[in-house]
């Protein structure tokens, strides 16, 4: 039987629908078409052309960049959820309650300020006269060149989307069943195993989920690979601007998002079957 | 006789009446005495409707300037394009996207009478771009030389001197780009000795490519606006191409060791002018405005622009700028001594930039794609 459908569910129902078609189904079908459009004389046109896939998939620099991108984002996510990792099993199972409470909200304070501003921070930290090479300095090390890395675009991978990656790593932590982690350590598994073979399994979702967060941040991300890589290696975010440069040539940086969009939801798809599959194996069993 | 009625506290009813009506009036009075300043948009770079440059223009005219800034040429098409006509009264473009503006049909005829042109140095009455089919269609209000930036500790000038110190192996990873390809690839083709660097056939095309590629393991970033001039002040980029006065000419001032110099091989110009947007409701108010900062007084200001200096092409203005700011007229060589801005345009050592004449625009950019991902 079908259920019936009542005002009150739709109440609750309709507004996330609406918000869904109008702000996320409405500008991706435009932008969809816009990748269809030609330009002539830097204006746009409507109409039904491939030209833009057929060149923008034609250029080796694309695919160039779309690897480069890919690379960045996949490393980022490792790198992020092994460091936040010890951070977020110290506070879910190290901390007293009051202490968490404490440690979450340092977690969310550099959200208060805008990631911009941070990123620019950082190139005082990293310059060639910067803070870091001044204390190495001091020791008779360095200067090493930081600033215009890709070391430093992973620095700022890092400030984007570390603080959130722990803070979902501990949100599956703490809802882990303690009696587990006691029923292993009674049965003589040390503490690192249990961390491998109970806890890790235990939080997979939330650990693959805050993986995933990670690699959808830094997968468009234009400001660390500017401002902290010198724009150096040219990535998907780069080419977009790149490509607007060139004559107004906006139906061809849709291609370029839409194949961005593409791979995020690919990507999602594979890893949330990837965290979910363990579970349903588990259950069968 | 008459008399008039007059109330107990001694008022009479004319003048109660005539009390009444001026209470009323004054605030009709008042609104008239400070009316609201009557609103002009402008597209523009950043920093040409900044008090220091529109202040006295708006007190004098009661007009208030609502900027809207672009950054770059296709960023500012791109907003007039989505936006109604007469949206922007004014609209100041680089010199080589004046001419898409025209095709476009974005701005209004000008009527060169109206302008003081003739106080403006030969080479500039006549504009090219500013002209098409021996019609006005903008001015050319200020422009500036593209040749190596470079950090006064690192190089000295006759060092800078010449495009081939961006392959000097101390500066390895120390050469930063600005990151639009039109400056970056002229420089390149007046180093490979092209006397039009942007009207190129074939085989130039491919040695301008061949000779920019051996510069990429020198390049330590490309950089937009901000970045230049961070990774300029802070010493992280030793020597820069692309970009000229109009960014070290800011830090320059502001105490960094950076200058830009012309090199032996030529330089590049870059242009703004100003034009009236089609259908603008205030098409007067937006002569006026143009009138006024192409005047001396006005282009003096604009001289010394906070956001970014320039060169001016109204001669007078040079005069006023000697009196008002002799150090900074000299900085910027715009003197009666030898060797001085136009000696450098008139002795044939500065090209314009443009858009490239044998090849399309996106060829170049592709290939700037393929360089920075090399």
């Amino acid at each position: 039987m079908r259920p019936r459908l009542s005002i009150y569910g739709l109440t609750f129902s309709l507004p996330l629908l609406v918000w869904q078609l109008l702000f996320f189904v409405a500008p991706l079908a435009f932008l969809v078409a816009l990748s269809f459009w030609t330009v002539k004389n830097f204006t746009m046109r409507p109409d039904f052309d491939a030209v833009n896939w057929i060149t923008m998939y034609g250029k080796p620099v694309f695919w160039q960049a779309y690897a480069t991108t890919f690379a960045l984002a996949a490393s980022a996510s490792v790198l992020a959820s092994v460091l936040a990792f010890p951070a977020s099993y110290a506070i879910a199972f190290k901390l007293s309650d009051t202490a968490r409470r404490w440690a979450v909200f340092l977690m969310v304070i550099p959200f208060f300020t805008s990631y911009l501003v941070r990123v620019y921070s950082w190139q005082i930290f990293l310059s060639d006269a910067g803070i870091v090479n001044v204390l190495l300095g001091y020791v008779g090390l360095g200067p090493y060149p930081m600033l215009n890395t890709v070391g430093a675009t992973m620095v700022g991978y890092m400030t984007l989307s570390l603080p959130l990656v722990i803070l979902l790593q501990l949100f599956s932590l703490v809802f882990i069943d303690r009696n587990l982690i006691e029923a292993a350590h009674n049965m003589r598994c040390g503490r690192v195993r249990t961390v491998f073979e109970v806890v890790i399994p235990s939080a997979r979702v939330g650990l693959v989920i805050a993986a995933l967060f990670c690699f959808i941040l830094t997968f468009g991300d234009f400001v660390s690979p500017v401002y902290l890589g010198g724009g150096d290696p040219t990535t998907l975010s780069i080419l977009i601007t790149d490509t607007t440069k060139s004559g107004q040539q906006w139906p061809r940086a849709a291609v370029i998002a839409l194949t961005m969009i593409g791979t995020l939801l690919a990507v999602a798809f594979f890893a949330v079957r990837f965290a979910y599959a363990g579970n349903a194996k588990g259950a069968r069993k | 006789m008459t008399k008039n009625r007059t109330t107990a506290q001694g008022f009479s009813r004319r003048t109660f009446l005539g009390t009444g009506a001026a209470v009323l009036a004054t605030p009709m009075l008042s609104r008239r005495a400070f009316a609201a300043p009557t609103e002009l948009t402008m597209l523009a770079w950043y920093g040409h409707a900044e008090p220091d440059i529109v202040a006295e223009f708006e007190a004098e005219n009661n007009v208030k300037f609502v900027p809207k800034y672009y950054t770059g040429g296709d960023n500012m098409l791109g907003l007039i394009s989505q936006s109604p006509p007469g949206t922007f009264d004014v609209i100041l473009s680089d010199a080589e996207y004046v001419q898409a503006l025209n095709a476009a049909g974005y701005v209004e005829e000008l009527d060169a009478n109206d302008y003081a042109l003739s106080d403006y140095f030969p080479e500039f009455q006549n504009f090219p771009g500013n002209w098409q089919d021996g019609k006005l269609f903008s001015l050319v209000t200020r422009f500036g030389f593209l040749g190596v930036a470079y950090n006064t500790d690192a190089l000295t000038a006759a060092e800078a001197a010449n495009y081939n110190i961006f392959w000097d192996p101390k500066l390895t990873g120390k050469v930063g780009h600005f990151d639009w390809h039109l400056p970056n690839l002229g420089q390149m083709s007046l180093l490979a000795g092209n006397a039009n660097p942007y009207d190129i056939d074939e085989a130039a095309w491919e040695a301008v490519k061949e000779k920019t590629t051996t510069l990429r393991g020198q390049i330590g970033g490309f950089f937009d606006y901000g970045g230049t001039f961070s990774s300029l002040n802070d010493g992280q980029m030793l020597a820069f191409a692309g970009i000229g006065d109009w960014i070290t000419g800011v830090l320059e001032k502001n105490g960094a060791k950076v200058k830009s110099v012309i090199p032996e091989q030529g330089g590049l110009q870059w242009s703004e002018c100003f034009s009236i947007g089609k259908g603008s409701a205030k098409a007067d108010l937006a002569k006026k405005w143009i009138q006024y900062i192409t005047s001396a007084k006005g282009q003096a200001k604009s001289a010394q622009m906070a956001a970014y200096p320039a060169l001016i092409p109204n001669a007078k203005g040079w005069d006023v700028l000697q009196a008002e700011n002799p150090a900074e007229a000299a900085r910027q060589g715009m003197t009666k001594d030898a060797g001085n801005a136009m000696d450098l345009i008139r002795t044939g050592r500065i090209q314009y930039r443009q858009w490239p004449i044998q090849q399309d625009l996106e060829t170049w950019n592709d290939y700037w794609s393929e360089y920075k991902g090399a």
